[in-house]
């Protein structure tokens, strides 16, 4: 097996006393699409801001590939009406070839909006433009959190197939989170459940067997289900019927 | 020691009018392209922070009889320092903590001041600024002050920019965040202290944010906007010192009062 682009071994993370990660293990492999779901407060965005070094983990390993380059797509951009820049100007800060600028534009589909304000562009063509920007890094990993976010649902499924387009052309590994339980896209090679800790990871389930899904959302989403021995309370802690267990053993999937 | 002398010979009134001219120039020409990042990165509040602790720094350097400059500086740093600390805790929010901040320092400033008898101070000339007594020197150390300044900026544009879009993209792609960010606190005190002689303690914001705010409706680059901001200030500078020289209105406050007046004039623009 080639060595993993990142590897997390045992991370914990607390925030003023509030545990957000606990024992949490990952592990990306080159060219392969890894998605974090969970709920609002299950830690992903944390997770991911460990795996980029902008947060240091309280206890566990983080390993990077030595010749790891990142592109990163935030989940949003807040920036002043006052400041004027162009969405052309935007992707020269992380290349300053006008040319590979275009190129990465005509990659996500808004070419036509480079001399355009970057205030002034749709939630789902800011989307692209942070996805160009994160390409124009040639990344071997592209780490994306919520890259769907703020999408109609048509504009996600083609978010999705450009990311999985993405990965197989320029063969990089990509560490996406989904605010979203019940829809991950068929592409995804790993799902990670997290809340707080690993609830649970394999591949998403092929079939859905809901054809009245399938015809609302497309065929490249499928709903992925899975089945736990145990609850979460609101905090995420492990309940159930008997005695609580600790989490390292209790937490067991189907 | 601030009061315009009634007679003057001519060459005098000169050059009061010429050092006064060179060193509210050389300050616009910097308030310019800072006060644009401070509009873009809604940092006017803290601007004025510290700007109100820079009293404390005159009143520290009349105590230890040191440069008032390098005093402003310093005090300026270790407020912008704590400042971050106090941010990161996290505890309040920002803008109730610069409202602590901002206005303790100034009334520790105006105390301290108040408590030392033996020194006279004209504490209007320090709240409004005192531009018609500049002399030779004053204007050398603006100069100074002000390259400096220019070439921080030059050389730390790019990754200001970027930081100023988005902090953690930045930091992802190998911005060292925490230096630029220091640097860039570094550049306001330096401002700061030389603009206080210029437009006093409670105006320097004044100076920092309307030019910019004005020239963001003819800009459509950064760069655009941080020049016309410079241009923009410097002729607020000399509508300001005319007034005060024509109509013997305080100077300070004129050149305040004109940048104001250019930006009310700039709405008129459609966009």
């Amino acid at each position: 097996m080639s060595r993993a682009l990142v590897e997390l071994q045992g991370i914990s993370k607390r925030f003023n006393d509030v545990t957000v990660l606990s024992g949490v293990d990952l592990r990306l492999e080159p060219e392969q699409i890894l998605t974090l779901i969970g709920p609002n407060g299950a830690g992903k965005t944390t997770l991911v801001k460990i795996v980029l070094g902008l947060l240091k983990a309280d206890e566990g390993q983080v390993s990077r590939h030595p010749e790891l380059r990142i592109g990163y797509m935030p989940q949003k951009l807040h920036i002043d009406p006052t400041l004027p820049v162009t969405l052309g100007r935007f992707l020269k800060l992380a290349e300053p070839d006008l040319a590979l600028c275009r190129n990465a534009l005509k990659e996500v589909g808004i070419e036509k909006m480079m001399s355009l304000p970057l205030q002034s562009l749709s939630g789902g063509e800011m989307q692209r433009a942070l996805l160009a920007r994160a390409i124009l890094r040639k990344p071997n990993i592209l780490v994306l959190d919520e890259p769907v976010q703020g999408v109609d649902v048509a504009g996600q499924e083609a978010l999705y197939r450009l990311i999985g387009q993405l990965r197989d052309r320029l063969h990089c590994g990509v560490l996406m989170v989904s605010h979203d339980l019940h829809l991950v896209m068929s592409a995804t090679d790993e799902v990670v459940c997290l809340n707080q800790h690993i609830c649970c990871h394999g591949h998403p389930d092929q079939v859905s067997n809901n054809p009245a899904f399938l015809e609302l959302f497309g065929s490249k989403t499928a709903p992925y289900t899975h089945n736990h021995d145990h609850h979460h309370d609101l905090h995420g802690e492990v309940i159930g019927d008997e005695p609580k267990t600790p989490l390292s053993n209790g937490c067991q999937h189907d | 020691m601030s009061q315009k002398p009634l007679f003057q010979t001519g060459a005098n009134m000169i050059d009061v009018l010429l050092y006064a001219a060179l060193a509210g120039l050389g300050v616009a020409a910097v308030t310019g392209p800072l006060g644009a990042f401070i509009v873009w990165r809604r940092m006017a509040y803290f601007g004025d922070t510290l700007a109100h602790s820079s009293l404390l720094g005159v009143a520290l350097a009349l105590f230890l009889s040191i440069s008032p400059t390098l005093s402003v500086i310093a005090i300026c740093l270790v407020l912008a320092l704590i400042l971050v600390v106090l941010q990161q805790q996290q505890t309040l929010a920002s803008d109730t903590l610069l409202g602590i901040l901002s206005h303790t320092s100034l009334a520790v400033g105006l105390v301290a001041m108040a408590l030392m008898p033996e020194v006279k101070v004209d504490l209007l000339s320090l709240l409004f600024g005192d531009l018609l007594t500049v002399n030779i020197n004053d204007v050398l150390t603006i100069y100074a002050i002000s390259a400096v300044t220019i070439l921080l900026l030059l050389k730390l544009w790019k990754p200001l920019l970027a930081m100023t879009i988005h902090e953690e993209l930045a930091k992802v792609e190998g911005i060292p965040v925490t230096a630029v960010r220091t640097a860039f606190m570094l550049m306001i005190a330096l401002e700061i202290a030389i603009a206080m002689k210029v437009v006093g303690v409670l105006l320097i914001t004044a100076l920092l944010v309307i030019p910019a705010a004005t020239a963001r409706r003819f800009s459509q680059t950064p760069e655009q906007m941080a020049i016309f901001a410079s241009l923009i200030g410097c002729l607020a500078v000399i509508l300001g010192l005319g007034a005060s020289w024509f109509i013997d209105t305080p100077a300070g406050p004129s050149i305040v009062l004109s940048a104001g007046l250019l930006f009310l004039m700039s709405l008129s623009k459609k966009n």
